[in-house]
């Protein structure tokens, strides 16, 4: 049998995470084919098909299909099901939409956000805001996986796999996606970064987020985040949150500014390969997750690094 | 004078008259600190402090605010599990729900199973839209709302940050990556709350006393017929490899460096 992977994108762009899921998808042993569903997008189908190791593109292309919903992806997913007895997608909140559906509508169990493939049928994943790790074993031939795109390293270009066009059978979907509000940005996107600039409460406002922190994530490359308290407070839009709840990331290195450390903050980047913090307060609970830690006030302290990093 | 008998039409009653239905999970309090056990066969609940999922408090937050707006004639709260589940029952009770459903069973509990069950009491209650939690904070698997949608070939609409009534719709804004999305489902529906969708009402105190007279019916998970089984061995449950212990830097100036270092020229 073979396995297939969703492939995640915008209609115009393969989204990087695919390479990282097709690379777990290639640790479960067998022939890796990718899905790519949307509408007019055959040159994201393309990209797939320079994925190393990837046989063939399946391209099923619809209006239905322009936002990914969940109900019409499910079903082009079911047309193709029988040829495979492995399905894998990021745990992006596409696949976390899309998968579940499809492992209820083929009566199997679902294996989400997988962080380590020990064999064909054998999963870590961690729960529990990241304060446990769970190794499950499925007792069914058919996998359905969401997997942690930051814990696989990503598969590279070089391949040449054969498109093949699939027609989606969209009849009796019920939901219709009305309208769809991207947000346009210069800056990496949040859980694909190498570097995460990240703040936390003692910001105090949107507009200190965007003096303080916007320099520091210019001099660095890096994308931004924010913890849930700074989202609640209404200085960072939602999808900046790092968390348990929020985007979980693993980047190179991930500077903590202004953020205590709560255990649901700590679930969504722990995992990041260097981590900097900086708190007023020595006994905030991010410096135990630290690397390196400076203790002081974050509004004299940004603008002197931003300051530092511009020079030589 | 004869008073008049006015008959206050709630919008539901234009098109339907709705029942929301409210699945909700009993998990260890967000707030406590997890133990694995010793055998490293789970996380260790003996002690633990239990409480209603947090995500699933919002989505009958915005059940009951649809009731209040008058799109719904009823909200029934339901939570398949062991017998305490019955505990975290009196919860969504106190809050407003109408009344509650705890399916009884012993085992274990995956989400298809679950979505099993639920699918199964939707149709008996005739729900015509259940919200619940985006996913729970234990095992975070997000997948019961989705496969109860497939079982029951309802439209779904996860992640949502906003939900109205319009008609015989539900539309739905969705937080997606990178941005929103607003959904459209014609009723009957599954909708799971995000974080941002409300912010949940306390129980005030006599809530809390007359939730304990509102009607808790137990039914054992024998009478749905579905199929239980596990299909998914948990081999090990264990602590996360810890990081080393950090250290305090002294200046800014070595921090520049650490970073300058570690990012590499580009």
């Amino acid at each position: 049998m073979a396995t297939l992977v969703l492939v995640e994108h915008d209609n115009t762009e393969l989204n990087p995470m695919t390479n990282r899921a097709v690379a777990a998808a290639a640790a479960l042993g067998q022939p890796v084919d990718c899905l790519v569903s949307g509408v007019d997008c055959r040159i994201v189908a393309e990209q797939a098909s320079r994925l190393h190791g990837v046989r063939t593109v399946l391209l099923a292309s619809a209006e239905g299909l322009r936002h990914g919903p969940a109900e019409a992806v499910a079903r082009v997913v079911m047309t193709v099901a029988e040829k495979y007895d492995a399905i894998v997608a990021p745990a992006s909140t596409g696949g976390k939409d899309s998968l579940p559906r499809v492992a209820a509508l083929l009566d199997v169990t679902h294996v989400s956000n997988v962080t380590k493939i020990i064999d064909p049928w054998t999963f870590e994943h961690p729960i529990v805001a990241g304060n446990a790790i769970e190794v499950v074993r499925t007792t069914q031939a058919i996998r359905i996986l969401t997997v942690r795109t930051s814990a696989f390293e990503p598969v590279q270009g070089g391949g040449d796999a054969t498109i093949v066009e699939i027609t989606p059978d969209l009849a009796g979907v019920k939901g219709v996606v009305v309208s769809a509000n991207t947000v346009v940005s210069d800056r990496p996107e949040l859980s694909g970064a190498r570097v995460v600039v990240s703040g936390g409460r003692a910001l105090a406002s949107r507009e200190n987020f965007e003096r303080l922190l916007h320099p520091l994530a210019d001099a660095l490359g890096a994308a931004l985040g924010a913890s849930r308290a700074a989202v609640d407070a209404g200085f960072a839009p939602g999808d900046w949150q790092v968390g348990q709840t929020g985007k979980i990331v693993a980047p190179e290195v991930y500077i903590a500014i202004g953020i205590s450390g709560a255990v649901q903050h700590l679930a969504g980047m722990k995992d990041a390969k260097l981590i900097i913090a900086i708190n007023k307060d020595a006994d905030a609970p991010i410096f135990d997750a630290a690397d390196y830690g400076l203790v002081g006030d974050l509004f004299e302290i940004v603008p002197q690094l931003v300051s530092e990093l511009a020079l030589p | 004078m004869r008073r008049e008998l006015v008959f206050a039409v709630p919008v539901a009653a234009q098109g339907m008259v709705m029942r929301i239905l409210v699945p909700v999970k009993r998990v260890v309090d967000v707030n406590v600190r997890v133990r694995i056990r010793p055998d490293n066969a789970g996380v260790d609940l003996a002690a633990a402090k239990m409480a209603l999922n947090p995500f699933d408090e919002i989505a009958l937050e915005e059940a009951l605010r649809l009731k209040e707006q008058g799109h719904a004639s009823e909200v029934v709260a339901v939570s398949a599990g062991a017998k305490p589940t019955q505990d975290v029952l009196r919860t969504p009770l106190a809050m407003g729900a109408d009344r509650a459903i705890h399916v009884d069973v012993a085992g274990s509990l995956e989400p298809l199973g679950v979505a099993k069950l639920l699918r199964s009491v939707a149709l008996e209650e005739d729900a015509s839209l259940v919200i619940m939690g985006k996913q729970s904070v234990d095992d975070e698997a997000g997948q019961v709302g989705q496969m109860l949608a497939a079982l029951l070939d309802w439209p779904q609409a996860t992640f949502a940050c906003g939900v109205a009534v319009e008609g015989t719709a539900v539309v739905v804004t969705r937080e997606v990556d990178g941005g929103t999305q607003v959904v459209k489902l014609p009723l009957p529906a599954v909708v799971t709350a995000d974080l941002r969708l409300n912010e949940p009402r306390y129980a005030s105190l006599p809530n809390i006393m007359r939730a304990k007279s509102k009607p808790l019916a137990i039914r054992p998970a024998s009478a749905f017929n579905v199929d239980l089984t596990p299909r998914l061995a948990v081999l090990e449950v264990r602590e996360p490899a810890g990081r080393p212990r950090g250290r305090v830097v002294e200046s800014v100036g070595e921090l520049a460096g650490i970073l300058k270092r570690a990012i590499g020229p580009n």
